[in-house]
């Protein structure tokens, strides 16, 4: 008979909503030949219209309607045979909400179950990114940007029929390959859609990710508390004052306290880096910053913190000097350690640092700058993996 | 089946799509024809606003849709639409629901048949989104119908259900389909869709008669009339609500005859309840861990059941009444709250009180609040609540007073 299959699609409001729904779709629509029944929906609590938050669709699918029942009235499975993150800058964990604190990004992954990531980076650098479980589990790379498929007017680059390809090879369990192609065909009407998927099914390589491997920072994580503790009246305590900054033997400047229940840097595809040399102290981008992200260092620059970052750009945009904060895709980047710190402890360092970082910055569909952007990137992408990541 | 209804059915058949409870309501929308549909968005009704205007874009549905400025011009603009003799459907959440309230409790006094879904939201603040009965609750006493159901399947078919009944010349009140936020209105499940043939076959044209407001039909409707006038049009809808259960059975048995769906009575569903000792009672999806629960314990010997009330006005007290005062002990669960009412329960474990009073057999009720704010009632809560059920059963009595189950403490 079977038992339930749950598969968890982590994605980025706005940009991936209907891709996320797509592919949740075709996983039911597709069990759903093998003689199955299942669930397809959002998270609720998420807030998938905004740009950049981690959200989450899942598929659940079972043998009978008496076995579905048990997933039914419930925000998300306890765990996953399949998690896919449809941009790889989720695999440093997504912070869904306030006092939600980091979840891993294979947090819900089953023993041996998969992992499925859409990215550049070879599968080494993804394991990096993620927390480490305390048990085996399978990671599967799909070769592709971060896919705005199936949003409005861009282009479909077949994102969402590599990854249901990319299911059936890793979860046959789940559904047959020819299952997952006729639902395809049914639901798309595209016979391309079909061998996109096919070719995901017959070149997706499967890596085990050991406990040891991955990062061993252990996620931070809030308690809830009772009723008879809380504030009454629907109140929590407002953000107390902030310090000055203390950083070796200096004091000064000012960094204003934050909100430790939501860090919100989980959003940030894109992270500022900020060229000290080159700061004229016009106040622009901590004035402007939305988040309130800067501190105001003692020497009166301004230092990013990366936990309280979304990574909009627009302090970037605002910054009048050329080159001075840019942009960089956070994938590049493997802590939040202060770069104001790691500028005062060695200077030369640091504008190397910087230098790598601004030359070495792969892109991202972090919203698109031009016109045409993204028909480059899809047809670098082409060249790169042998003519394999577009598909129209 | 008569020989009629046989040749409809056979000329077309169900399609089956993935769909969400509120998705299945717009559909249902499709299949009756409404005229008119008004929308003000709030989350989680809205997924019914949007799947209706997807369908008029893609030209699937022909209807006036009409998204006003707020609640309370949503649901004017639907009840006047409904006096012109419009099918007309609104619906809301939460305090958007609230913020109709004028609307709506004026509409069963004009006896207008418009079917509202109500996507069981929180009434916020605190800011929340997940599901609690109080908002469709509020409305309770004033002459609308309530139903709810508990899966997408239930959705569209009651939507059906609602518009036979309400339209029917007996009737003429407004009916509230209640759908649990997120679990219902954000899930996408399997959902048989019956062809237009069976549609038209089960639902007559609405016809309001000599009570449309029409130049050729000139009428004024509601005029001032204070109190010599007033206690007799109470009179008149409560009249209309007592003549409502009678016609939700006729048109649950034509339904079934033409749809082939819906065993048992309308106005509740029976869970394993044959030989059951003790049953929980509930509404909307509760039903998904409570049916998990009664499964695995029968599968351990013990004779659990579970009642899922649908039509909660009308109440069917008589039948409800009938069945609970079979069992040993009654253990009901309201996603709902009812402060400061006896026993500090819920609305629902009251009136399951109310109706066992007039029982010669009167079995221990506990009650329970649970699932507040769309928290998952989990499977150790029902397990949790059978449990104390069973102790009721026992010892002859239950708790006095109503117990939370799930919360922080
Ligand atoms: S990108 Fe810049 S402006 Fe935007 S949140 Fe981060 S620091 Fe603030
Ligand atoms: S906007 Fe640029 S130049 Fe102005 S203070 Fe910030 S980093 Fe310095």
């Amino acid at each position: 008979m079977g038992r339930t299959v749950s598969v968890e699609i982590v994605y980025r409001g706005i940009f991936q909503k209907t891709l996320a729904k797509n592919i949740s779709r075709g996983v039911v629509l597709a069990a759903r030949r093998g003689g199955k029944v299942g669930i397809a929906f959002g998270r609720y609590g998420d807030s998938p219209e905004r740009n950049g938050v981690p959200a989450k669709n899942f598929a659940i699918v079972a043998p009978d309607q008496d076995e579905l029942e048990l997933s039914m009235a419930q925000y998300e499975p306890a765990e996953t045979d399949v998690t896919i993150a449809v941009d790889d800058t989720l695999c440093k964990g997504v912070e869904s909400w306030a006092w939600y604190g980091l979840q891993p990004i294979n947090q819900k992954v089953r023993p041996d179950g998969v992992l499925v990531v859409t990215s550049t980076l070879p599968a080494d650098a993804i394991v990096e990114f993620c927390h480490r479980k305390p048990f085996p589990y399978r990671l599967a790379v799909i070769p592709a940007i971060p896919s705005f498929s199936g949003l409005w007017v861009y282009k479909n680059d077949h994102t969402d029929v590599r990854v249901l390809g990319t299911l059936a090879k890793v979860c046959p369990e789940l559904v047959s390959l020819e299952a997952m192609l006729a639902a395809i065909k049914e639901e798309w009407k595209d016979d391309l859609k079909v061998t996109s998927a096919r070719r995901a099914y017959e070149q997706t390589e499967v890596r085990v990710v050991r406990p040891d491997e991955g990062n061993p920072e252990v996620p931070y994580t809030f308690t809830l508390p009772g009723w008879t503790a809380m504030r009454e009246g629907v109140t929590v305590e407002g953000m107390p004052l902030g310090a000055p900054m203390r950083v070796g033997g200096e004091v000064g400047g000012y960094r204003p306290a934050r909100n430790p229940y939501f860090k919100k840097f989980s959003t940030r595809t894109m992270r500022p880096v900020v060229d000290f040399e080159k700061c004229v102290k016009c106040t622009l981008c901590w004035l402007q910053c939305p988040d309130g992200c800067f501190d105001v260092t003692p020497e009166q620059t301004y230092d990013l913190n990366a936990d309280a970052c979304c990574g909009c750009g627009v302090c970037a945009a605002v910054c009048p000097v050329d080159d001075c904060i840019t942009m960089v895709n956070e994938a590049a980047f493997t802590d939040h350690r202060s770069q104001w710190e790691r500028y005062k402890a060695d200077p030369a360092a640091y504008a190397a640092w910087v230098r790598g970082m601004l030359a070495g910055q792969s892109e991202r569909s972090h919203g698109f700058r031009y016109r045409g952007q993204y028909q480059e990137q899809i047809a670098k992408l082409r060249a790169g993996a042998g003519g394999e990541g577009g598909g129209e | 089946m008569d020989a009629d209804a046989a040749a409809v059915q056979a000329a077309e058949v169900e399609q089956e799509a993935l769909i969400s409870g509120s998705e299945a309501v717009a559909v249902a929308t499709k299949l009756v024809d409404v005229d008119v549909l008004t929308a003000y968005p709030i989350r989680p009704y809205d997924t019914l606003m949007q799947y209706v205007a997807k369908q008029i874009a893609d030209g699937e549905q022909d209807a006036e849709y009409i998204v006003a400025e707020s609640e309370h011009s949503q649901f004017e603009i639907a009840k006047h639409a409904s006096a012109v003799g419009a099918r007309a459907l609104c619906g809301s959440s939460g305090v958007g629901w609230c913020y109709a309230f004028e609307a709506i409790a004026v509409t069963p006094a004009l006896r207008l048949p418009l079917v509202a879904m109500v996507g069981n939201r929180a009434l916020d603040d605190p800011g929340a989104f997940g599901t609690e009965h109080n908002d469709a609750l509020a409305a309770r006493d004033l002459g609308w119908l309530h139903v709810w159901v508990d899966t997408a399947q239930e959705a569209l078919d009651t939507t059906l259900l609602a518009y036979r009944v309400a339209e029917d010349r007996r009737v003429y009140l407004p009916v509230a389909i209640s759908t649990d936020g997120a679990f219902l209105t954000h899930s996408q499940s399997l959902v048989r869709v019956p062809p237009r043939a069976w549609v038209d076959r089960f639902l007559p044209p609405y016809d309001r008669g000599k009570l449309v407001l029409h130049p050729d039909n000139p009428i004024t409707i509601a005029p001032q009339v204070n109190e010599d006038w007033l206690m007799e049009i109470r009179r008149q809808t409560d009249e209309a609500m007592r003549q409502a259960p009678g016609v939700i059975e006729e048109a649950w048995r034509d339904f079934r005859a033409i749809f082939g769906r819906g065993d048992g009575s309308p106005f509740f569903e029976e869970y394993y309840t044959d030989d059951a000792e003790i049953v929980l009672v509930g509404m909307g999806t509760l039903s998904m861990p409570v049916r998990v629960v009664v499964r695995k314990l029968r599968a351990e010997g013990q004779k659990v059941g579970f009642v899922r009330v649908r039509w909660f006005r009308p109440f069917d007290y008589e039948g409800l009444g009938a069945l609970l005062s079979r069992f040993a002990a009654i253990g009901v669960v309201d996603r709902d709250f009812s402060m400061g009412s006896p026993f500090h329960s819920g609305v629902l474990a009251n009136e399951i009180r109310a109706t066992l009073y007039a029982q010669d057999r009167r079995p221990p009720v506990a009650s329970f609040i649970s699932g507040l704010g769309g928290r998952e009632v989990t499977i150790p809560n029902v397990r949790e609540m059978f449990e104390l059920t069973r102790r009721a059963a026992e010892s002859g009595a239950a708790p006095r007073d109503t117990l939370w189950i799930g919360v922080r403490s």
